[in-house]
């Protein structure tokens, strides 16, 4: 067992884990935080993308005693009060979501292009989703919501 | 799937990083951005017994100059290298070829030695390095070792780093004045490269004075297109280009898989040879 001190959406866990234990585990099995979804075994897929320390990472494929003395951001943590952020507004308004299977790691990584590109093309927003897999949508609308909230007056 | 259980070190400095190899010995593995050893161990094609995770060892991420080499520190990621401005100034090519290697989630994590020491033969980045002349600085209990890039790469996922040695930063001769481009052919965006070209072209009076060309997938090691590299002496016109690529599959090994037979990989490498010097040589 490994000591492991992370704060995850603003609270800090202090925890005895498994080396081998990924970080998607750390976050749904132990602290029950399961809007963070696991998509694929081969880190192909995006659903279970997650901030550490302020980039997006596939949570599959960091183990939790790698995020030891780290900050995680999770979907779980953008919306504050039930109030949703500006993304994830634009997913609603613009139908980018039918099973939402594969919104979490969308809005993750689209929270990351905004971050570095606050006015992104739609050329470079299908680029910084290419690690994110849709099954449903046909990506299109996910493309509208990113454009949209990249025009809102309010970061993402 | 669940990783199989091993013990785990987070070494402080690169010394005890090699102790603690040393002391796993075959049983033990280096954990650098782990974005080819996480998904190994999730499919269980690993069973390391240590873990030696080198992700924070003060100094092994950045990069700096010296003299005439650019040196990059081996826990230097594939974003940073993507974003510095010495590499885009002085290794142009590495920077174009690593903005291709899989997503932003994945380039926040893997780095450019882990690329190398993991010596997948589709990997984008030991092309390029061996393309640049590039070698690999490895640290072990005997000491420290410089291994020039066209001897590191021995075989299929077979670097020529011992099992207790780390490879400690990757230095690069810097290529100002080289036009360059990375071609790189895949079916899905994110996929791997079914054959990629990294070439590098220093004109002198509108023609090509000098070319090198490296080849990912074309064999279980990253090759030089050589017999392509000599015909581009004197080349002037985009047909000269044209004719010199013709030789690029010259000396291959490609592999049989899903998405294409040898013979297909030799005509991409000819075709893909001829775009990649055309732009690099700014006459595309
Ligand atoms: C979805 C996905 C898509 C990808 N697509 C591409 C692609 O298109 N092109 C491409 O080139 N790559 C691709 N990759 C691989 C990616 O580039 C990895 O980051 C890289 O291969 C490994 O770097 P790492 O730091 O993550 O190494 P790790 O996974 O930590 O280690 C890989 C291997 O190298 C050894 N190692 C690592 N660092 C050192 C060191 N300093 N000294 C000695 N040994 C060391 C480890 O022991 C291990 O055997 C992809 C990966 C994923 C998950
Ligand atoms: S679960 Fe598919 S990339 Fe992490
Ligand atoms: S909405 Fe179903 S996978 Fe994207």
């Amino acid at each position: 067992m490994t000591h492991i001190s992370v704060k995850v959406d603003g609270t800090t866990y202090e925890d005895d884990v498994e080396p081998r234990l990924l970080l998607v585990h750390y976050l749904r099995d132990r602290l029950g935080l399961t809007g963070t979804p696991i998509g694929c075994d081969t880190s192909n897929c995006g659903a279970c993308t997650v901030e550490l320390d302020g980039v997006s990472v596939k949570s599959c494929s960091v183990l939790a005693v790698q995020a030891d003395g780290s900050e995680v951001t999770t979907v779980e943590g953008l919306a504050h009060d039930g109030e949703l952020t500006a993304l994830q507004r634009a997913f609603h308004d613009k139908h980018a979501l039918q099973c939402g299977y594969c919104t979490p790691g969308m809005l993750m990584a689209a929270r990351d292009l905004l971050r570095e590109h606050p006015h992104p093309t739609t050329d470079e927003i299908r680029h910084a989703l290419e690690g994110n897999l849709c099954r449903c949508t046909g990506y299109q609308n996910i493309v509208r919501a990113v454009q949209a909230a990249s025009e809102e007056e309010v970061p993402a | 799937m669940i990783p199989p259980a091993f013990d785990y070190v987070r070494p402080t400095s690169v010394d005890e990083a090699v102790r603690a190899l040393a002391e796993g010995g075959e049983e033990a593995k280096v954990l650098a951005g782990g974005q080819s050893l996480l998904p190994l161990l999730r499919l269980r094609l690993a069973f390391p017994e240590l873990v030696v995770d080198v992700g924070r060892i003060p100094g092994l991420r950045g990069v700096r100059e010296d003299g005439d080499m650019l040196v990059i520190g081996a826990m230097t990621t594939h974003h940073d290298v993507v974003h510095d401005p010495l590499v885009r100034r002085h290794a142009g090519l590495l920077a174009a070829a690593t903005a291709t290697v899989a997503d932003p989630a994945v380039r926040h994590r893997g780095t450019l030695a882990g690329s190398l020491a993991h010596a997948d033969p589709a990997g984008d980045l030991p092309a390029v390095v061996l393309a640049l002349d590039g070698e690999m600085v490895a640290q072990g209990p005997r000491g420290r070792r410089t291994i020039a890039a066209r001897d590191f790469f021995v075989d299929y996922l077979q670097s020529s780093l011992e099992p207790d040695e780390l490879l400690v930063e990757v230095r690069l001769p810097k290529a100002d004045g080289w036009g360059f481009h990375y071609e790189k052919f895949h079916r899905v965006s994110q996929s791997w490269a079914m054959v990629g070209v990294a070439a590098l072209v220093r004109r002198a009076d509108g023609h090509i004075a000098e070319a090198r060309i490296g080849l990912t997938n074309m064999s279980s090691v990253p090759l030089r297109a050589t017999a392509t590299e000599q015909a581009l002496t004197g080349a002037g016109d985009a047909e000269a280009v044209a004719r010199a690529a013709e030789s690029a599959a010259e000396g291959t090994h490609a592999s049989q898989d899903a998405s294409a037979t040898p013979e297909y990989r030799e005509h991409l490498t000819r075709v893909l040879t001829r775009r990649a010097v055309l732009a690099a040589a700014g006459m595309g």
